[in-house]
């Protein structure tokens, strides 16, 4: 059993402590041991991505107890991109924060970010549901002390609205736990796909409530309507670097529903049919709208931006609600295309919005290296927007090339291409208005500059150097990869989502015992105790687990 | 039992519910914190209500036994809860300090006319 698996979730955990208490002091000490723990990550993870490339499902049974008793972690394709996705990503907003400064803007940034990478890479390994909501809490609050890094009245007050609207989320996502455990008796994922097989139609009511209610608390991690106000007001107040992290914070969202809709609550399991697919079509729907109404109405750069990534997670979510393999294979092209597009927005829009006051949307007199700004800003722009030669347009091509069912195909292909053409209109409004007419304007004497964030914000005129536009032209970088090399990536994607939709060879691979331990004792007789509440469903399942 | 149990839950989540909806920081903590001991007791009721049974199995597992995980479930949604209730409470304790209002929304322009605080 190789120890790496652990290993994402182990180095940040005992990294970030460190960091928080002994390397405080010193931001340069602070620096090194965090660019290097993330750059040792983004290794150990590229060394799990090539071992898992294969195709073996991997177990990393945690204290050696076999799987529907103890916790396991497993690594397959899927699992193994989404780890090596957020570490690449970690290490060039690590290097953008560090290069800007920001990170000694306030206190303990670097340990919070290892304890958000160590929630996220957890998320993304873990089988068990409940170890899911733990992963879940744990890269939260690590956002929570990221988002209102640096303080400012503004943000302090989004960072209280993105608490309170995430706590909630927490309590529902206890609640479809409760009401999951209480219909199967389980809550690893692997048991849960064998039983929900089990539970025949006329008996799965509560079951479709934990499935729903497990889909709200995912939508409201990946910002889906109706549960989507929270991310225009915390991406757009949450520090620049801190917002191009959190571009795979609302992947985890998209993971989830990815796993546990495809292999638990999956559209052939007869208790649950494809309801989930059914709601999550049409809530993707109206979020590619919101998002793309958003981006053409936004007065303000950051918000903007948020939109643009509202827009972006409806389109991801149009793909996965599809269930089908090559709307998978579409999703997660996809996935990995607007995470890194709207790191490099946020990142981008970081380097721009400190040379103005404020990022409002007005004409104002061109900053220094206004080109290379614009050039930037239009390289990540049209990657978000989904203009050729980036890999947006490739994939939503690739979306739109897998979602051609008959109920289907008007919906989404009018919504997307639609919702594209408003976004490009916005972008480019928003462009012109920024680098473009600002060339040839000169400020009038009397005019007061309309500043929302009159507080703090110093504004530099300095020229930006060559570190910190790097991690800018790295992201960038990585789209353009991406659209060179998305004959490679699909046929990997292919067989990611091949091995997603593979249900029994992921139920094989967790629940087999090569100790051979028996993975189910006698089942206790519940019937005949002192119980006082008599659950129907759960005796069922008592006497069917017995059966495999 | 069960009408008891299921009782409180709803109580529980329905006053939290109303008190989440609230504009203002306080109430809205205390709304969190009640949903947080509805969803506690709920997670505590999913493995089916025993009364003075033990949640370990007996020698040869004849006896009846209350379910164990739940037990263990909760306790740790308890400690997190908890934890998360305290991250809150700095935070708008954070927010109250810098801006002057215990106001959850965040309003379009920065004024609040009808905010008595400033």
């Amino acid at each position: 059993m190789s120890h790496w698996i652990i290993a994402p979730i182990i180095l940040p955990a005992l990294l970030a402590p460190i960091l928080g208490y002994v390397m405080r002091h010193d931001v340069t000490i602070a620096r090194i041991g965090s660019i290097a723990g993330t750059i040792a990550m983004v290794a150990i993870s590229a060394g799990l991505f090539a071992s898992a490339a294969g195709g073996d499902i991997t177990v990393y049974r945690l204290g050696d107890w076999p799987a529907p008793f103890g916790i396991v972690l497993v690594l397959d394709r899927l699992s193994a991109l989404m780890v090596l996705l957020t570490s690449v990503l970690a290490l060039i907003v690590l290097i953008h924060a560090v290069a800007t400064n920001w990170d000694a803007k306030g206190v303990h940034f670097h340990a919070l970010f290892q304890f958000q990478l160590m929630g996220i890479a957890g998320a993304f390994l873990t089988g068990d549901v409940f170890n899911l909501f733990v992963f879940f809490e744990v890269l939260l609050i690590a956002s929570y002390g990221l988002m209102i890094h640096s303080g400012g009245r503004q943000r302090m007050r989004a960072g209280l609205q993105y608490v309170v609207m995430n706590l909630a989320g927490s309590t529902l996502f206890l609640f479809a736990l409760g009401t999951l455990y209480a219909s199967t008796g389980t809550l690893n994922i692997a048991d849960l796909a064998v039983r929900l097989q089990q539970i025949p139609v006329e008996e799965a009511g509560i079951v479709r409530v934990a499935a729903m209610l497990l889909m709200i608390v995912f939508a409201v991690k990946a910002a889906l309507f109706p549960v989507q106000f929270w991310l225009p007001g915390a991406y757009s107040n949450a520090p620049a670097p801190v917002a191009a992290l959190f571009a795979i914070m609302t992947k985890v969202g998209a993971y989830a529903i990815l796993r546990v809709h495809n292999v638990v609550f999956g559209p052939d399991i007869e208790a649950t049919g494809d309801m989930a697919g059914l709601w999550l079509f049409a809530a993707a729907i109206v979020t590619v709208a919101i998002g793309a109404i958003g981006v053409l109405g936004a007065r303000r750069l950051l918000p903007l931006i948020a939109f643009s990534v509202l827009g972006s997670m409806g389109t991801l979510m149009l793909a996965i609600a599809a269930f089908t393999p090559g709307a998978t294979t579409a999703a997660l092209y996809y996935l990995v295309h607007s995470t890194f597009a709207a790191a490099a927005l946020f990142l981008v829009a970081d380097l721009i919005v400190k040379r103005r006051p404020g990022d409002s949307l007005t004409t104002l007199p061109a900053t220094v290296q206004n080109g290379l700004f614009a050039a930037l800003f239009f390289g990540a722009a049209i990657g978000m927007a989904g203009m050729p030669p980036l890999s947006g347009f490739l994939g939503k091509l690739f979306v739109l090339d897998n979602l051609r069912a008959p109920g289907q195909m008007a919906w989404a292909w009018s919504a997307v291409l639609a919702g594209s053409l408003v976004t490009v209109v916005g972008f480019a409004r928003a462009g012109s208005a920024l680098f473009w007419k600002s060339t040839a304007f000169v400020l009038p004497e009397n005019t007061v500059t309309e500043s929302e964030e009159e507080e703090e914000v110093p504004i530099t005129h300095e020229p930006a150097r060559a570190w910190e536009v790097a991690p800018t032209m790295a992201a960038i970088g990585a789209l353009a990869a991406l659209s060179v090399f998305a004959g490679p990536a699909a046929r990997y994607l292919e067989a990611t989502s091949d091995q997603i939709i593979d249900r029994t060879g992921y139920v094989a691979a967790v629940l087999s015992n090569p100790d051979g331990l028996k993975p189910y004792p006698k089942p206790h007789d519940a019937e005949d105790g002192g119980y006082e509440g008599d659950i129907a469903a759960k005796d069922d399942d008592h006497t069917t687990g017995e059966a495999h | 039992m069960e009408l008891v149990v299921a009782s409180a839950i709803g109580v529980l989540t329905a006053g939290g519910v109303y008190l989440v909806l609230r504009l203002r920081a306080f109430p809205v903590i205390l709304g969190l914190s009640l949903l947080s001991y509805a969803v506690n007791v709920f997670i505590f009721s999913s493995g089916q209500l025993a009364v003075n049974l033990p949640p370990i199995l007996q020698k040869y597992g004849e006896a009846s036994y209350t379910d164990p995980l739940p037990q263990a479930l909760v306790l740790t949604a308890i400690v997190i809860s908890f934890g998360m209730t305290a991250v809150l409470v700095m935070i708008a304790i954070g927010a109250f300090l810098d801006s002057g209002t215990d106001r959850v929304n965040v309003s379009r322009d920065n004024s609040d006319p009808e905010d008595p605080v400033k």
